[in-house]
């Protein structure tokens, strides 16, 4: 017996709306049984996850450093996802933008101005976008298939940032901890609010959103992206370039990430380690499909993601359970998410093969 | 060997094989003859397993069958060679083979087993090359040497000669004269007459999914042939409101030469062409000789280096893409509606700022440089455009792929016409739509000529050619015959110049 998809003649609408909640309810409803199998109580597993990080302050501040960032990557995601082309390395594209973006307070400690910390933004997203051209360039010149370009030069980035930051940048009165230099006020993301550390990265997120959100909903570049996205074909007709626009989205998603690695860097760690992300380029993915490409519905999965982020932490100092659970919480969610999307535009058909003499 | 009884394949409402009988004996070579369209592809699906008839039987020495995969042919002995090849690139010819022989081999001597074979048939072949470095004649050899590994006592081959050079063609034929003397059967799908006629013993021809005809193929001419092919039993259309056209020339072809993009696309060679205000120039011709790259050349999708090659309205246009000819007057409808001509997920609103962007971006678009689309003009004209053209759907501003082809194809020529362009080239206008909606296009197309713009229609349908053309000119190997007039030109020359007999 084999297992087709078949392709349904009309999707359902209702259904396209309601399919990140069906994903959620199912995630929900694995994390019950995942957590019954180690022997815990789900209701209390489950509200540790993602009730308790809402009740405080302090927490609703964590969420928001941790979402910033998640969102900024995927808002640029959405547009690169749905112009066709996939970037799987916003993580390596951040961790170059968290690089160009220290090359000032690092290298130049003494540079003080109210022009340091923009220049610093911009150099960043230089950085990112410059990091993410290497793949668009790559598949347009020799068709080299940029999931796995860009995968792999998250690799070279991380190993670059780690050789940096035991050598060259490594902070000359730090006790060879394998650190920057710490950076001073200028070249810090100052804090938002007074009751917590949240910083001025979320609302460069929050611009980030608005404008993706007005220019895929309301120009010709962003129908340009969804219709070279949809149909490669249509858009030669349409008289649009595909390289232009995989250079283009490229370019956008790369900034974008690199402006998340500089927020992340000059907001929440205000220096250079050799990690500087948990991963966020990857979660990021998870983010922009859960919520379906769309800047607005991107900010509400960020805002998901951060919170199972928090939940990790929280039950793994409460509840003893690895933070890897974490990491199956999200692979579970992306896998309902695509498995929903999947099935609404499919359908599943067995096909019994009779056997013959 | 192989006899096929009234056999039927239906997809929806269109008929693609309308109980088709066929008998292939032991050592022959069966031609089957027909135009795009007429269920030639359809049928050997069915022989190879790829397709499950309706209704009828297939048998095999006599018994009945079932053929439920391609697997299941090949174990009973019918292989088949592909018009577009099923291999891998990457991979050796030897590892291409073992794929598809199954476990049980040791590729090693797979390898030497094909270089027996491929000494034995004139097809040299060495197992170790890379599929990626071979030219499109040695790729159809590897194909042929994995079908005679299999030892099949039928063979059946799409098109083999579309894709070689005449010399790659020769040394082909001479491989098939030696598979038929070994009592292989061999059922050539081809609408070549010459080939055809050189090579076969018997020929089975289709039109619109029914068996016409059949004949020995020594035994007719050429003209007979393609007469069966094409049609002539259907009388001419009664032609009106043709006069003399004595507008000037708006679109100009000089010397256009366009290589083959892929080893699967057509060349076109040395392509002049003049159309006039007021006249609809014809193109015929078998699908796959070049026409859609000749569409891709007019319409800019592919561009030229040498930028005089291409005229609109006098203006050199050779270089320029598809927005910039757009904006100089012309207008475009290709062959492919969901995917080409329109997007199938974006309504019809989008589906209009898909073509007219740039031609009318003054009032589609606002706002300068941001470029912010006025929905409220665009909702309007294709509201306009849906009555003009008397398009049926269902709300207000549908998916495209929501319309039936009918009404899709009344759209989209709508939105085209709704410009008034002075060049129309149009692929393929009435492909799978209905009856009703094909005279609608068809009566825009004349009408759009006769108000003083120069048309292009790209058809396989002869019938349609002959009903709407002033002109008309073949497409054949990537060459464009010289427009003649369509009072005087026959069906039997066209048929003839459609076969690639350019001096029958």
């Amino acid at each position: 017996m084999r297992i087709e998809l078949e392709r349904r003649a009309a999707h359902s609408v209702v259904f396209s709306a309601l399919s990140p909640f069906i994903a959620l309810g199912l995630t929900l409803v694995a994390g019950i049984i995942l957590f019954s199998a180690l022997g815990l109580n789900p209701a209390t597993a489950l509200f540790t996850y993602f009730i308790e990080p809402l009740t405080e302050v302090w927490s609703l501040h964590e969420l928001i450093i941790k979402a910033t960032p998640l969102i900024l990557i995927a808002v640029g995601l959405s547009v690169c996802f749905s112009s066709g082309n996939w970037n799987i390395g916003a993580e390596g594209q951040l961790v170059m933008g968290a690089i160009a973006g220290s090359i000032l307070p690092i290298l130049f400690p003494d540079q003080a101005g109210f022009w340091v910390l923009p220049l610093m933004l911009v150099m960043a997203m230089a950085g990112g976008a410059g990091w993410a051209a290497i793949p668009a360039y790559l598949k347009n010149r020799f068709g080299a298939n940029e999931i796995l370009t860009s995968l792999m030069l998250v690799y070279v980035a991380q190993l670059f940032l780690d050789w940096l930051v035991r050598g060259h940048w490594r902070n000359p009165a730090g006790y060879n901890f394998p650190e920057s230099r710490t950076y001073t006020d200028g070249q810090i993301l100052p804090e938002m609010f007074s009751s917590g550390p949240a910083h001025y990265g979320a609302l460069l997120a929050l611009i980030a959103v608005i404008i993706a959100w007005f220019m895929m909903g309301k120009t010709i570049k962003g129908f340009q992206v969804k219709v070279i996205g949809q149909a490669p074909r249509a858009g030669r007709f349409a008289g649009f370039s595909a390289r232009k626009m995989t250079l283009a989205a490229f370019l956008i998603s790369g900034a974008l990430a690199g402006l998340a690695g500089i927020s992340e860097v000059a907001g929440a760690i205000q220096q250079l380690r050799p990690v500087v992300s948990p991963g966020y380029g990857f979660a990021a993915i998870i983010v922009a499909f859960l919520g379906r490409l769309n800047p607005l519905g991107v900010m509400a999965a960020g805002l998901i993601l951060a919170l199972s982020y928090l939940g990790g932490e929280a039950a793994q100092i409460s509840l003893g359970i690895s933070d890897k659970v974490g990491r199956v919480f999200q692979g579970v969610l992306l896998f309902f998410v695509l498995a929903s999307d999947t099935l609404i535009h499919y359908r599943i058909k067995f096909i019994s093969s009779r056997k013959h003499a | 060997m192989l006899e096929v009884q009234a056999i039927t394949k239906k997809f929806g409402d269109l008929v693609a094989n309308d109980s088709v009988s066929l008998e292939v004996s032991k050592g022959e070579i069966h031609a089957l003859l027909g135009e795009n369209g007429a269920g030639k592809s359809t049928l050997v699906k069915m022989l190879y397993g790829s397709l499950q008839p309706d209704g009828g039987e297939i048998l095999w020495h006599g018994k009945p069958i079932e053929i439920p995969s391609p697997s299941q042919a090949r174990s009973t002995g019918i292989g088949m060679v592909f018009q577009h090849f099923s291999l891998f690139d990457s991979l050796s010819v030897a590892e291409n083979i073992a794929l598809s022989l199954g476990k049980e081999n040791d590729i090693r001597d797979i390898g030497e087993k094909a270089r027996q074979v491929s000494e034995e048939y004139g097809l040299p072949l060495q197992p170790d090359t890379i599929i990626g470095d071979m030219s499109v004649g040695e790729r159809q050899r590897v194909e042929i040497v994995r079908c005679l590994l299999q030892d099949p006592e039928l063979i059946i081959l799409d098109e083999p000669t579309s894709v070689l050079t005449p010399q790659e063609a020769d040394a082909l034929f001479e491989t098939l004269e030696r598979l038929r003397s070994e009592g292989r059967s061999i059922l050539y799908i081809s609408h070549r007459l010459d080939e055809v006629q050189k090579m076969c013993d018997h020929a089975t021809i289709l039109r619109h999914g029914k068996v016409v005809g059949e004949c020995t193929p020594a035994d007719e001419t050429a003209a007979s042939l393609a007469n069966l092919m094409v049609g002539a039993d259907v009388g001419d259309v009664t032609r009106t409101g043709r006069g003399e056209v004595t507008g000037e020339a708006l679109l100009e072809l000089h010397n256009v030469n366009q290589e083959a993009a892929s080893p699967f696309a057509m060349e076109l060679t040395d392509i002049n062409l003049s159309v006039r205000a007021g006249e609809v120039v014809g193109v015929a011709g078998v699908a796959g000789n070049g026409q859609s790259e000749f569409f891709d050349v007019l319409s800019g999708e592919t561009t030229s280096s040498d930028n005089a090659s291409v005229r609109y309205n006098g203006h050199e246009c050779g270089s320029m893409g598809i927005t910039a000819r757009r904006r100089l007057g012309g207008a475009f409808v290709a062959e492919e509606r969901l995917g080409h001509s329109a997007v199938p997920d974006l309504s019809l609103s989008e589906n209009l700022i898909l073509a007219r962007h740039g031609s009318d971006s003054k009032s589609f678009l606002g706002m300068g440089p941001l470029g912010v689309i006025q929905n409220g003009v665009i909702k309007s004209v294709t509201k306009r455009i849906c009555e003009e053209m008397d398009v049926r759907k269902s709300g207000e501003d549908p998916d495209a792929s929501a319309l039936s082809g009918g009404n899709l194809q009344k759209f989209i020529m709508g939105r085209e016409l709704d410009r008034k362009p002075s060049i129309l080239v149009v692929n393929q206008p009435t492909w799978g739509v209905d009856a009703g909606a094909a005279q609608k296009i068809r009566q825009a197309v004349i009408d759009l000529a006769r108000a003083g713009s120069a048309v292009v229609v790209i058809s396989q349908d002869l019938d349609e050619i002959m009903e709407i053309s002033d002109r008309i000119a073949v497409m054949s190997d990537g060459h464009l015959s010289k427009p003649e007039d369509a009072e005087s030109i026959t069906r039997e020359e066209i048929g003839l110049k459609m076969g690639g007999l350019h001096d029958g």
